[in-house]
């Protein structure tokens, strides 16, 4: 298959990797910017785009979640984010924003990618703090801790396998949703798929897709290792069932 | 094109009334498209599913397997896909199945692991084999957590559907990005709002259909893991 051999060919041409003109370039106005025929500029964008968009989710979501779950209300309004989001395409987003004062390119692909980012994180952190055993909160009281220590000291280490498992999912959702960001003229390793279609370069086509699912798995795999070891043993079972 | 200063609303029933057609043909071929997915994928879940719940040695392969696959994005799996069926309705159909097959084979798995042991014991008391057991006990108590996998199946592909938009073939997914293209807002509003409607009512029509499949719920109010009391064989045929 010509296809398959294009893609080999592609994915083994330094130029590919390092961009014909380097890998970065400045902008007009002096901004760092990732030269777009480059697969380590696209991946290092596309990485940077995802954690950008994670860390701005996390900022609101866990503080959130971690109040929420500690008065324990409004586990109905995270079920109905949740699910809200799930129905929402993250393409109808990125049009409306595109079409409204956000704009196209990588910002707005980031705000669109960290509302898509905030459900899961927002969800297990409150269902983590939310699901500690009362007589334990109980006990905590009873010796006199605060509020603020009981949440902190107590529930939040109890909850710790729950919030990595969502921060593991959102990340993972994130880093999957990034390639949108082509059609709305931001970067990341989709702007490979995306070339590779309007040129009629199937072998491209193919090898950006290979690259984006390399990248996916990897991700998920360094995730999955980082949560195995924030999680205490005993808790190990019960953390990868919820996840 | 909509210039500088020209009206461009987010929502106006004047773009409604020229292109209610178009609108119309996106929106069934959208609604198509999901409901064939699905059923296509359903149709494979539940032997899958039910060969996974027979052999423990192929569980983890398959849900490993299943597991790798659903980290797969759907922009790059169209991708991988895109050479060799082709442009258009093909390789989107392809994607969405294999999708709604991940989480349908998923939740079909863990509802048959989550029978009651005595409802199976019952069963097998009474000479069932394993296929009748299979069909008019295992199935049916299942129901509940395949119904929850076909909800989340069936609103995530409605969704999944727009990102076809990079092989041509979105459904309303095409009329949002058009409607960026040219910057006109009330379409790419009209799709967006579209497809949550679409969504809402294909949800609702599930559960409605989970109710009437599963009428021993109501009475018991049994938990997702469908500890039901009595196996319905009607229902066993209809899933």
């Amino acid at each position: 298959m010509s296809t398959v051999g294009d893609a080999w060919t592609y994915l083994t041409t330094p130029e590919s990797w390092v961009g014909a003109n380097g890998m970065f370039a400045r902008g007009f106005d002096g901004s760092l910017r990732f030269q777009q025929d480059s697969i380590l500029a696209l991946a290092i964008e596309h990485v940077y785009m995802s954690f950008a968009a994670v860390a701005i989710a996390a900022a609101v979501a866990l503080p959130l979640g971690l109040w929420l779950g500690h008065v324990r209300r409004g586990g109905g309004v995270t079920t109905v984010l949740s699910n809200l989001s799930r129905a929402l395409p993250t393409l109808a987003l990125l049009t409306l924003f595109a079409a409204s004062a956000i704009g196209f390119g990588d910002r707005a692909v980031i705000i669109a990618a960290a509302i898509f980012a905030f459900p899961p994180i927002l969800t297990n952190t409150f269902t983590g703090m939310a699901g500690v055993d009362a007589d334990v909160r109980e006990a905590a009281f009873g010796q006199g801790m605060t509020r603020l220590q009981v949440a902190l000291r107590v529930e939040l280490p109890l909850a710790v396998p729950l919030i990595a498992a969502g921060l593991r999912t959102s990340t993972t959702q994130t880093v999957a949703t990034v390639p949108l960001a082509a059609l709305v003229a931001g970067g990341g390793l989709g702007v490979i798929i995306n070339t590779g279609l309007a040129t009629q370069r199937y072998g491209q086509v193919l090898a950006g897709g290979i690259l984006v699912a390399a990248l996916c798995l990897a991700v998920d795999w360094v995730l999955a290792r980082v949560q195995r070891s924030v999680t205490p043993a005993p808790l190990r079972r019960a953390a990868v069932v919820a996840a | 094109m909509y210039g500088r200063g020209v009206d461009n609303p987010w929502l106006s029933l004047d773009y409604l009334r020229r292109n209610g057609a178009e609108v119309w043909d996106q929106l069934v071929i959208h609604a198509t498209l999901t409901l064939e997915a699905v059923l296509i994928a359903v149709v494979i879940a539940l032997p899958l599913a039910a060969l996974v719940h027979r052999s423990p040695r192929l569980s983890g392969t398959i849900m490993g397997l299943t597991g790798v696959l659903y980290t797969i994005p759907s922009f790059a799996l169209f991708a991988l896909l895109a050479p060799f069926t082709g442009i258009g309705r093909t390789t989107v159909l392809v994607g969405l199945v294999a999708y709604a097959l991940l989480v349908l084979v998923r939740n079909t798995v863990v509802g048959l692991a989550g029978v009651d042991p005595d409802v199976v014991d019952a069963a097998r008391g009474l000479g069932y084999t394993r296929t009748r057991m299979l069909v008019a006990v295992e199935l049916p108590n299942a129901l509940p957590s395949i119904i929850a996998g076909l909800r989340i199946a069936t609103v995530s592909t409605v969704a999944l559907v727009t990102v076809g938009v990079v092989v041509g073939y979105g459904g309303l997914g095409q009329l949002m990005f058009r409607g960026m293209q040219s910057n006109y807002r009330a379409q790419i509003t009209t799709s967006a709002l579209l497809c949550l409607a679409l969504a809402l009512v294909l949800d609702l029509a599930i559960v409605a259909l989970g109710r009437r499949l599963t009428p021993w719920t109501r009475e018991r109010r049994a938990r997702r893991g469908g500890r039901a009391a009595r196996p319905a064989g009607a229902a066993g045929a209809a899933a």
